[in-house]
């Protein structure tokens, strides 16, 4: 059981990609931290640090207090299970999880009965004596993950272990996963681009791009509370709308539209052009009966398209200036392409971001 | 590809069986003239049937040799042959893949120029470069030992090339996982990369088993005692013996025999050397 400490990490590969900025972090003895960002924005460069795969090139990493910079990662007590499972081809599911017990001189009885534990408790038992490539896809995945857990280890990194697997494998093993978790009560760091993966697994939602952290907390206050644009659009599916606007004297008037709405009491000190954003299903369409009234945002867009899913619909469409504006309905929703319609959205549920620096405001 | 035509089935197997007679011939023909006695090769007529004499030619080729022609008996030869085939081919391998590991996993400086100062090797085989070895053999006192059969022919850069290519398919994840495994560059060599080589190892061992075996001129250099001649040049003496006619039966008795060993290492080998030379999936 540890803590990972990580402050002002940084990541200069040779050849002079910076993919990891300055990066501090608290990972609390037991919880599941999630490292979410697109591809290519540093996380796996620096899970790879926190595992000992990479140097660190500033900064420093410690696990339970202790600096590991300098350590093998064979010194650092960590399991890391990665995308592609890396099982030994040649050796057993059995010998693929006794290797590392082995090379730290763990006796035999031993290594028998974690290794056992281990396949008991990911349900391969049977499988003990296969060789990797006579697995599923699913099952090697369990291997990996058992050659993890019988090193009881400080920490476990995770670096995409999902993505090689099919939608509903991937759907099962991560609830399995987090059970997993915790029932060991083992720390972990989890690394993925799937942002559904990560809010549901996330104690801790680590939010990255460009190589930085954008934003950090739990899955539901990322969710409610995105501090910028970027995290806005990229946590939710679809993720949120954003849309450019104005405020002055405490109204907010979209780009290029009449629409306007009175911000309420806490927000009336803005003024400046801003970016609102708001979530698809925080949006209705206004039938025009009620024409909304000051707390309500209303504004004009023309359908583009709409995507039935079942017990809902998207409805895509786009305003007076030109953005991208999606709406969640109910039910099997059926609008034409290119019909004009009003959306509206109560004012308290409106995100303001600064058009700047897309900090939230 | 299934073509179920009887026409092409026919054909196909007519090119196979001349293709199979085409090879098998030459060593048919050995086989015959080594079962005649010396006088049936007079005529100039090859005889195409085997004779009489099998067991008494085989019987002096294995307990005297040809000693007007300065052929010891050939046992000794084929033992002088296999120690340096085996030595040539397990010397290459082991030099080879501990080069490739070095090449392919570790970062030192001018590592690239490392790897391609060996492939220049690559032109640069024994025959070319025989009399400066010759010399450096010479001065080491390696004439007329095993050593001097051996070890001017172990570095490989075919080989090396070979592992390295075997190396660079096996993914990084593996050294890192053994890594965190706690194995280090010894044991991941020893427990991960060799034991994934493996049938690679073996295709590349028949090989150059045979390569070191079919070594002829550099033997014939660096041996001037009996008691290290080879197998191949056994033969070679046996054929150009000063004042008299080769003994045709008794040389294709020695070349029957000297073809054993090889083929015993293929027979051997047979399925691992298949699979190394086709397989790519790790
Ligand atoms: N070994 C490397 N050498 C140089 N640049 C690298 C190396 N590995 C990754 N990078 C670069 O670092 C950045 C971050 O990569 P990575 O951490 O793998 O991203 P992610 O896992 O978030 O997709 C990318 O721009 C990538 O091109
Ligand atoms: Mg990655």
């Amino acid at each position: 059981m540890a803590s990972v400490t990580l402050s002002d990490v940084g990541k200069i590969y040779p050849g002079g990609v910076e993919a990891v900025k300055s990066i501090d972090l608290e990972i609390a003895d037991g919880s599941l931290c999630v490292l979410v960002g697109p591809s290519g924005c540093g996380k796996s460069t620096l899970l790879r640090m926190v595992a000992g795969l990479e140097t660190v090139t500033g900064g420093t990493v410690s696990i339970d207090g202790a600096p590991v910079n300098d350590r093998e990662p064979a010194e650092r007590d960590i399991a890391m299970v990665f995308q592609n499972y890396a099982l030994y081809p040649h050796m057993s599911v059995y010998d693929n999880m006794a290797y590392g017990l082995r090379n730290r001189g763990t006796a035999k009885p031993e290594i028998d009965r974690k290794v056992r534990e281990a396949a008991r408790l990911l349900a391969i038992e049977p499988m003990l004596q296969r060789k990797p490539r006579q697995l599923s896809g699913g099952q090697r995945q369990r291997v990996a993950m058992g050659r993890a857990i019988v090193r009881d280890p400080k920490v476990f990194l995770f670096d995409e272990p999902l993505s090689n697997l099919d939608a509903k494998l991937r759907v099962q093993m991560r609830i399995e996963l987090k059970r997993l978790q915790q029932r060991l009560g083992t720390t972990s760091i989890y690394v993925t681009h799937d942002q559904l993966e990560a809010m549901t697994l996330a104690d801790l939602l680590v939010v990255m791009n460009g190589g930085e952290i954008e934003q950090i907390g739990t899955a539901m206050e990322v969710y409610e509370r995105p501090q910028t644009t970027f995290v806005a659009s990229f946590i939710g599916s679809p993720p949120m709308n954003l849309v450019p606007a104005a405020v002055a004297d405490g109204v907010l008037r979209l780009t290029d539209s009449a629409a306007q709405v009175t911000l309420p009491a806490d927000r009336r000190g803005l003024s400046g052009a801003v970016i609102v954003g708001v979530r698809p299903e925080d949006l209705r369409i206004d039938g025009g009966s009620e024409t909304g009234g000051a707390e309500t945002l209303a504004f004009p867009v023309t359908v583009t398209g709409v995507e039935p899913i079942g017990a809902e619909s998207l409805l895509h469409s786009q305003t007076e200036s030109g953005a991208d504006v999606t709406v969640r309905l109910p039910g099997y929703a059926v609008h034409a392409a290119g019909a004009a319609m009003t959306l509206a959205a109560p004012a308290g549920k409106l995100h303001l971001f600064s058009a700047d620096t897309g900090r939230r405001l | 590809m299934v073509e179920r035509r009887p026409f092409l089935t026919v054909l196909t197997h007519l090119t196979l069986i001349l293709g199979v007679a085409f090879v098998a011939l030459p060593v048919w023909i050995a086989f015959v003239a080594s079962t005649h006695g010396a006088h049936d090769f007079i005529s100039g007529l090859m005889p195409l049937w085997p004779g009489d004499q099998m067991v008494k030619n085989y019987w002096q080729v294995l307990s005297q040799g040809e000693s007007t022609a300065g052929a010891p008996p050939i046992g000794l030869m084929l033992f002088n042959s296999s120690v340096m085939a085996l030595g040539i081919a397990v010397g290459k391998i082991a030099v080879s893949l501990l080069s490739a590991f070095a090449i392919v996993y570790f970062r030192f400086p001018f590592r690239i120029a490392a790897f391609w100062v060996i492939f220049l090797t690559l032109m640069l085989p024994v025959e070319v470069r025989i009399l400066p070895t010759f010399e450096v053999a010479a001065s080491l006192g390696l004439l007329n030992s095993y050593s001097g059969l051996i070890l001017p022919l172990i570095a490989s850069a075919t080989a090396t090339f070979l592992f390295r290519q075997v190396f660079l398919t096996i993914p990084e994840e593996l050294a890192e996982a053994s890594r965190i495994d706690g194995a280090g560059p010894m044991k991941f060599f020893r427990d991960i990369l060799i034991p994934l080589s493996r049938t690679n190892i073996a295709a590349l061992f028949v090989i150059l088993f045979i390569y070191g075996w079919n070594q002829y001129l550099w033997p014939l250099l660096v041996t001037t005692d009996a008691s290290h001649y080879t197998a191949v040049m056994g033969i070679q003496r046996m054929v150009a013996v000063p004042d008299s006619e080769p003994l045709w039966h008794l040389i294709m008795a020695t070349a029957i025999l000297a073809m054993l060993p090889p083929v015993l290492v293929i027979l051997v080998m047979q399925r691992l050397f298949v699979r190394g030379l086709i397989e790519q999936e790790k």
